[in-house]
């Protein structure tokens, strides 16, 4: 494989992770409040129709972007009402929001289905773009620099400000933290519309930048494995992106080889390989000497029960 | 006393209405319109197969006016639920019904024999019923003035092709492309990678570029999604689109398309069976009949390749250019179509090879 | 005045069975005008989606075709979640299930005999206990979540389907095209009543939800499973088996699930094909929910979950409403009830301020 081969395929698993690393960054900021969110796939799907029908309504694509935010964290603070406030079994919950968002999402796209729009602008970054064979991957459109730049700013946020050690305790030990005096609920609630955004952008980026259409269930399970990958990660925001590219990665490769005609191995049984690939890491990571330092923030799942 | 009265009459109240309602939506049989009723295995705005089966409903409806009642259920996965879906639309009055994959084949068939009077137009199946009728569209014919288009166009000699199953239809279209393109340019090779699904935008569009980044310059799909289009267009190649015209999605990059027109065969069958002239059949239509129609070319279509696609197409009608005339040797070094011979259609139906120079 | 939450000393009896009902009810009422917004009729929206199913023999008799793998699979999945375990991969094991007993019908395809449909049967729970095996063996070994290790299974059983169906099983005289050889008439499921599709396995399934709520509520394996769900800790004093109640769980769902997917492939379908359920897997986990995570009152909220798909389906034919609809009255049922099972655990008290009236 050429130089040149391998910098494309860098290229097209950047595409690829980008959703999956948006998604999975909101996900990870609400688990590490304490409280496990499942209906990443439904809030997806509402920001990426909601992105879509603003574009092609109005042609503009912040107004796009925004439509997506809001989407994604309205149909997050449902959500967040019933489990914090209703005190509702988070699984459950969370299922009922993949099931409501894809449908909501399905009914509001029915006019938009088949029409595209131009897709997001790529942002040359002077300078990087112009490295020879490199140069390409500074190219990118604005939401991929905002996902590489999320990461850095989450870890930053989680590990070195005081916002974040709120957060942190709030899912370590919400029951003290109630004791010093934070207000978890709160504290939740903002996370959880945080998901809620971050997930409903990472939805807008397939429907504005990667395949600029509408069609309904066009995340195909991207939002699973964004809650996949936030386990692989050990709940840290560097590992996250280390995740989505894996995955992304992964299915891209899967592709390449059958392209290449290199792998005589029939397409599902490569097809299988992120799955399986997965469920390997997280074996690894939960087993032995690592079980300590990457176990799940003591409250997921859990709710708050404050002593009377 | 007056409080079972007062239930009584909320029954009665009940029971009138619930009849009243359902006088007027469960339809009574006989007189009033024609009543027809269409299955779509995707949704209708996939702007691919099912797009073209609703623009066919429509034709009908058009043509027809107030003589028929149409209705369709979309998403209809194969399987158990289609059977009930075909079997609500009997009971509920449909005259004529048209089940547009081949996975309703089965349930067709089934509910046909409980509906004796019901006609059942079946798409891209094998199997007929005296009241079964099958209809399919020589798609292969279509990818036949593709690839003769390919043949000029393509400067790198890589096709890509975005397969989604490898089922008869979708193989017989690769061959068909290949053959055609090479009869230009022997140096053809058609990569062809599988997505396992008929529909997945995000997929396709992977699928794309990894053959655009391995040297394909025009990119072929048997999906039923317009990303491959849009990703053509994005990286400056070129593409043919399908089941519908798809320049929208990619101005330059759209050669031409094939086209699914359905439209004239629904009208004639709903006709035939207003009429009381249907009749079970098995056709299986192309280019002459004009279930099978190409876009308009694009602008990335040069002269020589207009000559050769109108070329290829006038003789396809004419009966002078068979597509898969022998000889023909598969990838494996086979020759599996004789000189000279003309494969029969169920020969087609039985091909699991591929041509040499396709990698798949 | 304000309105005070106070937690009940015990759930309320009567609240908890009835709120399914009254969110079914309210559910209905939104959705009625959620048609009329859409610009339906409300009346002929209402009466096509959630009572034309019921209106005759075949109706009804589709609601059991359907509601019966879905009533099996949630009977095993309340077990699981019952004890804890979150056995998201049902479908998985559904499929897996429908894999080894389809397997065995292609076997002997050529063959008679009463013993052939048992053996699917047998193979079949089989199937899907082996493929919930690896999650629970993940989760009892390695502390992998249940969650992620079943549900990414299930894509990997999915593409296995689609490997076998396209490849080795496919029909040698089926033209090609993806799908199994049909079972004969040995392999495949008797009819009840004629004229319908309503098939034995639709009561072996009542049947085997009735011996889950006999285990579940009278036998110490029910109780161990039931403490283990509400207290890791007490179970432990009480020395029941975590490890042992995950494995039982996990099999027995497993099994159910696997089951009901050879009743698919067995009955109405009667053959193998790439797309043998559409997502029951997923779905009965809603059902297991609404009926309480108990097997009685799983029974008619699998009908209910029937039935918004059928009356979906028939909605779409008779007033032409878009399928994405019955996605929105689902997830809409499930959020209202888990909003009431607030009322079943909390009161609401309404306080006058301190200094009010006397």
């Amino acid at each position: 494989m050429s130089a040149e081969m391998l910098v494309s395929l860098l290229l097209t698993t950047m595409t690829a992770a980008t959703p999956l690393l948006l998604a999975a960054l909101g996900e990870l900021v609400v688990e590490r409040a304490g409280v496990l969110n499942l209906g990443v796939e439904g809030m997806m799907l509402t920001g990426a129709v909601s992105g879509f029908a603003v574009m092609s309504l109005t042609g503009s694509p912040w107004l796009a972007v925004l439509a997506a935010i809001v989407a994604g964290a309205l149909l997050a603070a449902i959500f967040g009402f019933l489990v914090l406030n209703l005190m509702s079994n988070q699984v459950a919950t969370g299922l009922a929001l993949t099931i409501f968002g894809t449908g909501l999402s399905a009914l509001i796209g029915t006019g938009f289905t088949g029409h595209p729009v131009p897709a997001l602008a790529k942002l040359a970054i002077p300078g990087l773009s112009a490295i020879p064979l490199l140069g390409r991957l500074f190219e990118q459109d604005a939401l991929v620099y905002l996902a590489a730049i999320a990461v850095a700013a989450i870890a930053w946020f989680l590990k070195s400000t005081r916002g974040g050690l709120i957060l942190r305790a709030v899912g370590e030990a919400d029951l003290s933290a109630h004791s010093i005096g934070y207000p978890v609920l709160r504290i939740r609630f903002l996370a959880i519309l945080f998901g809620g955004a971050m997930a409903g952008l990472g939805g807008a980026y397939l429907s504005l930048a990667y395949t600029p259409m509408w069609v309904e269930n066009m995340t195909a399970g991207r939002g699973w494995i964004a809650l996949a990958i936030v386990v692989f990660a050990a709940w840290r925001p560097w590992r996250a992106a280390a995740g989505a590219y894996l995955f992304g990665g992964v299915t891209v490769l899967q592709l390449y080889l059958q392209g290449s005609g290199l792998l005589p191995v029939p397409p599902q049984l490569l097809s299988m390989l992120p799955y399986l690939g997965t469920i390997l890491v997280l074996t690894l990571i939960s087993s032995g000497p690592f079980r300590r330092r990457f176990s799940p923030p003591a409250c997921l799942g859990k709710p708050f029960r404050p002593p009377t | 006393m007056l409080h079972v009265d007062r239930r009584r009459l909320l029954l009665g109240a009940a029971a009138l209405g619930t009849s009243a309602i359902a006088g007027r939506i469960l339809p009574a049989q006989a007189a009033g319109p024609f009543q027809v009723g269409f299955l779509y295995v995707g949704p209708v705005g996939d702007f691919g197969w099912s797009y073209q089966h609703d623009q066919a409903r429509k034709a009908v409806e058009a043509k027809f006016g107030d003589q028929v009642k149409t209705s369709f259920v979309e998403s209809v996965a194969e399987g158990p639920d289609s059977e009930r879906v075909i079997r609500q639309l009997a009971s509920g009055g449909s005259q004529l019904i048209f089940s547009t994959s081949f996975g309703f084949m089965n349930s067709a068939l089934k509910v046909a024999k409980q509906f004796p009077a019901v006609k059942f137009e079946q798409a891209t199946g094998y199997k007929t019923a005296s009241n079964v009728a099958e209809y399919n569209g020589r798609f292969y014919e279509g990818r036949a003035v593709c690839g003769a288009i390919a043949g000029h166009v393509s400067k790198s000699g890589i096709i890509g092709y975005v397969g989604s199953f490898p089922i008869p239809e979708v193989v017989m279209g690769i061959n068909a492309f290949t053959l055609a393109a090479q009869k230009i340019n022997p140096a053809i090779k058609v990569k062809v990678i599988w997505v396992n699904s008929w529909f997945d935008p995000g997929k396709e569009a992977d699928a794309a570029k990894s053959l655009i980044d391995q040297g394909a310059d025009i990119i072929c799909t048997h999906t039923d999604s317009s990303a491959i289009v849009q990703t053509a267009e994005a990286r400056g190649v070129h593409a043919f689109g399908q089941d519908s015209d798809m320049k929208q999605f990619g101005p330059n990059a759209h050669l031409t398309a094939i086209v699914d027109n359905w439209g004239d065969y629904y009208v004639a069958r709903t006709k035939a069976a207003m009429d009381g002239t249907w009749k079970e059949q098995s056709i299986w239509d192309g280019l002459k009949e004009g279930i099978v129609q190409m876009a308009p070319y694009g602008p990335g279509v040069t002269d020589a390749a207009r000559a050769a696609a109108d070329a290829t197409k006038a003789g396809i009608i004419a009966g002078t250019l068979h597509p898969f005339i022998g000889p023909v040797t598969d990838n494996k070094g086979t020759v599996r179509i004789a000189a000279g011979v003309k494969p029969s259609d169920a020969d087609l139906f039985k091909q699991d090879w591929y041509v040499a120079g396709v990698q798949a | 005045m304000r309105i005070g939450v106070e937690p009940r000393r015990q759930p309320s009896r009567l609240l908890w069975t009835l709120t399914p009902i009254l969110a079914l009810i309210l559910t209905m009422a939104i959705a009625t005008g959620l048609f009329a917004a859409l610009g339906y009729s409300a009346l002929d929206s209402f009466f096509a989606f959630f009572v034309s199913p019921l209106t005759n023999l075949t109706g009804l008799t589709e609601l059991a075709v359907k509601g019966a793998p879905l009533l099996m699979i949630a009977a095993g999945l309340a077990m699981a979640f019952r004890a804890g375990v979150s056995n998201i991969g049902a479908e998985g094991q559904l499929i897996m299930g429908a894999v080894a007993g389809g397997g065995v019908a292609l076997l002997f395809w050529d063959d008679t005999g009463p013993w052939i449909l048992p053996l699917m049967m047998l193979a079949g729970v089989l199937g899907g206990m082996a493929w919930a095996a690896i999650p629970a063996f993940l989760r009892v070994r390695f502390a992998v979540s249940e969650i992620l290790s079943s549900l990414m299974l299930t894509y990997v059983a999915d593409l296995f389907l689609n490997l076998l169906v396209y490849g080795p099983w496919r029909d040698p005289d089926g033209m090609n095209f993806p799908q199994s050889r049909l079972f004969n008439d040995d392999e495949t499921l008797g009819i009840l009543i004629d004229g319908t599709r309503l098939h034995t396995g639709t009561l072996v399934a009542l049947g085997l939800t009735l011996v889950v709520w006999v285990v579940m509520t009278r036998s110490l394996l029910g109780f161990r499973i039931r403490t283990v769900g509400a207290s890791a800790a007490a179970a432990r004093y009480a020395g029941f088996g975590n490890d042992r109640v995950i494995w039982v769980t996990m099999l027995a769902s497993g099994g159910l699930a696997g089951l009901a997917g050879l009743f698919e492939v067995a009955g109405p379908i009667g053959q193998i094909i790439p797309q043998i359920t559409p997502g029951y897997g997923f779905t009965a986990i809603i059902v297991a929910f609404l009926g309480r995570l108990h097997p009685l009152g799983i029974i008619p909220a699998a009908l209910v979950v029937a039935l918004s798909y059928i009356g979906g389906e028939n909605a779409q034919v008779l007033v032409g409403l878009p399928k994405a609809v019955t996605g929105v009255v689902q997830g809409l049922l499930l959020f209202i009830l888990l909003a009431s099972d607030f009322l079943v655990r909390y009161r609401l008290r309404l306080a006058r301020r301190a200094g009010a009236a006397a």
